[in-house]
């Protein structure tokens, strides 16, 4: 087999992992944007918000140090004890909760009926504030993640697919543990959506506010809910990212990567958002594999941008989009 | 008050209430009714009177469109309900049919006759009897039960959207304009279904109607809004033979069915005082 179609397959199942992560992202948009038509620009930031609350529980890191050391004279920075990877994120799922919560309390709980551009200006200035607010929170060091996922070569891959071309494939265990917690979570969210009490009150919700208000549907309620829900997704992409590149602010930048990723999906389909997010990852590495070294490289920038510019043209509501029902 | 009314249980009670949206558009004027446990009251007009304000201040859902009642109390079973969120109504037993059908679109009929249900803690057996009872009324749904509520014709709307509300098992439903862009035809079917509810499952009904033709023949009293303000009330076929009515609201005057051309405008512009 020629050199170039094995370093392609290779290329090809890492863009497959990197597409894991952006459709991780992706979801949380299509939650919110779903049951409330926000379309959420802090869901990059609430990811990092995570990822920072859970590496300082589990550190015992003391929240507001700065500014706890500077109004009372103090020098206190940690709490000398670390907490166990499971609790640590139990305890960041609750803060993600009381982060839903005050969302929809302070902002968009003011906001119901307005038009959907100021409800998006609202949900930047909150990506604005919550960075800055985990800042304030835990500092803006660089922190290194580990809950004890596996990382590094996946050494059966590696040794299996040596024997059959004569060349390992490097993939890492971590995206491996990615795809199959992010495939877990769409199941989870569709059984949710489709099967149960609430998910139906929510793609009620997403349907017809007022109708849902009649039949007696609390609107805050199942806010709170997707809210709660996306801040949960932001956790897991939080931790995948996290583990994969350190718990940095850049991390929140992964919310323009996952903007092509709904394009491509539909904004309201959860499948969307995974099959998106995959052609995505393999999309932007083979383009870049194939193309890249003839237009001196760094394709994938944009790469992801001009697909879905291309697919608003020719098909605007994405490849799962929930059609516009017109009767005629 | 007329004595039909009286001695009959009154569930709830309209007391001179004044709605005001967006702080400067006043748009009901002191509107008091009553409606009875067990009848259809009809709550008639036209475009504008302030018919489907009225039943959106009883259900409480004026909030979200930035409406508020200013003046006057609203009390069901004697208790004020004006500051109750809509799922504490519900849970009460008043639920609303909205204007204009309403259907949660990209659900299926079943799942929208199911998201009636969201305000009850009741198990599965009870809810699936009570699906099964809103099939018999509404045989059609059945067939359709498993299409998307979008893709229904206008009549079955209308049709999920009471079936919908009666899975909340409501004392009382706010029907708000259910003849709307329907086929004669299935109007009559609409209000046959409505008056059975009435009858069998003994169901309280406020029906906000500009049909006033069919709401009268189906109702056991109206009262009749204009520009935000009650100007007649009545035992319906009293309302129905009342020659103001009739020329104004049936398209009737004493000589016979008119063309509107021909309709004296001194009498069209004849307002009735409250």
């Amino acid at each position: 087999m020629p050199d170039q179609l094995i370093f392609g397959m290779e290329v090809f199942l890492n863009g497959l992992m990197a597409g894991v992560l952006y459709a991780l992202v992706a979801l949380g948009f299509v939650l919110i944007f779903k049951a409330s038509g926000i379309f959420n620009f802090a869901q990059g930031v609430m990811a990092l918000f995570a990822a920072l609350t859970l590496v300082g529980i589990m550190e015992g890191e003391v929240p507001f140090s700065h500014l706890i050391n500077a109004v009372f004279g103090t020098d206190v920075h940690n709490f000398g004890w670390t907490v166990p990877a499971l609790l640590a994120i139990l305890l960041t799922m609750a803060v993600m909760v009381l982060l839903a919560w005050l969302v929809n309390k302070l902002i968009f709980r003011h906001l119901v009926n307005q038009e959907p551009i100021i409800l998006f200006m609202a949900t930047i200035g909150l990506a604005y504030f919550l960075e800055g607010f985990g800042d304030m929170m835990w500092g803006s060091n660089i922190k290194k993640m580990d809950v004890g996922l596996p990382q590094g070569i996946n050494d059966w891959i590696d040794a299996a697919t040596f024997d059959i071309f004569g060349y390992g494939f490097f993939i890492d265990n971590l995206d491996i543990v990615a795809t199959v917690v992010a495939a877990l979570l769409v199941v989870a969210l569709i059984i949710f959506a489709q099967y149960t009490k609430q998910g139906r009150a929510m793609r009620a919700v997403a349907d017809d506010h007022q109708a849902a208000l009649s039949v007696g549907i609390s609107l805050s309620f199942i806010w709170v809910m997707v809210w709660s829900l996306a801040g949960f997704v932001a956790l897991v992409a939080g931790i995948m990212w996290g583990t994969k590149s350190g718990v940095q602010f850049s991390l929140s930048l992964i919310a323009l990567k996952a903007l092509p990723v709904l394009m491509l999906g539909g904004f309201t389909s959860i499948p969307g958002a995974i099959v998106g997010g995959l052609i995505i990852g393999v999309g932007e590495k083979l383009f870049e594999f194939t193309i890249g070294p003839m237009v001196g490289g760094a394709t994938e920038n944009w790469f992801a941008y001009v697909l879905a510019l291309i697919f608003l043209v020719f098909r605007p509501q994405g490849l799962f989009g929930e059609k516009i029902i017109e009767r005629v | 008050m007329p004595d039909a009314v009286k001695t009959d249980k009154i569930l709830l009670e309209v007391n001179n209430i004044e709605v005001i949206y967006n702080h400067v558009i006043l748009v009901l004027k002191g509107v008091s009714l009553n409606v009875p446990k067990g009848g259809i009251t009809a709550l008639l007009g036209g475009n504008g009177a302030g018919k489907t304000t009225t039943l959106k201040a009883i259900s409480n859902l004026l909030k979200s469109e930035r409406g508020e009642v200013t003046k006057g109390s609203i009390t069901y079973r004697g208790k004020g309900v004006q500051h109750l969120v809509p799922s504490d109504l519900v849970k009460k037993g008043v639920v609303q049919v909205m204007e204009g059908r309403h259907c949660f679109e990209h659900l299926t009929v079943e799942e929208n006759l199911l998201t009636g249900a969201y305000t009850r803690r009741a198990g599965r057996g009870d809810i699936d009897a009570d699906l099964e009872m809103v099939y018999t009324y509404f045989p059609r749904l059945k067939e359709r039960r498993k299409s998307q509520a979008g893709y229904t014709s206008g009549g079955e709307q209308q049709m999920v959207a009471i079936g919908r509300a009666l899975m909340s098992r409501p004392e009382t439903i706010l029907l708000d304009e259910p003849s709307m862009g329907l086929a004669p035809q299935l109007v009559e079917e609409i209000f046959n279904i409505v008056k059975d509810l009435n009858e069998k499952e003994g169901a309280t009904f406020l029906l906000a109607e500009q049909n006033t033709n069919a709401a009268l023949r189906f109702a056991n009293y109206g009262y009749i809004l204009e520009s935000g303000r009650v100007v007649m009330d009545g035992p319906a076929d009293e309302l129905r033979k009342n020659p103001d009515v009739k020329e104004f609201y049936l398209g009737m005057s004493e000589e016979g069915r008119k063309s509107f051309r021909e309709v004296r405008s001194y009498r069209r512009r004849k307002r009735w005082l409250s």
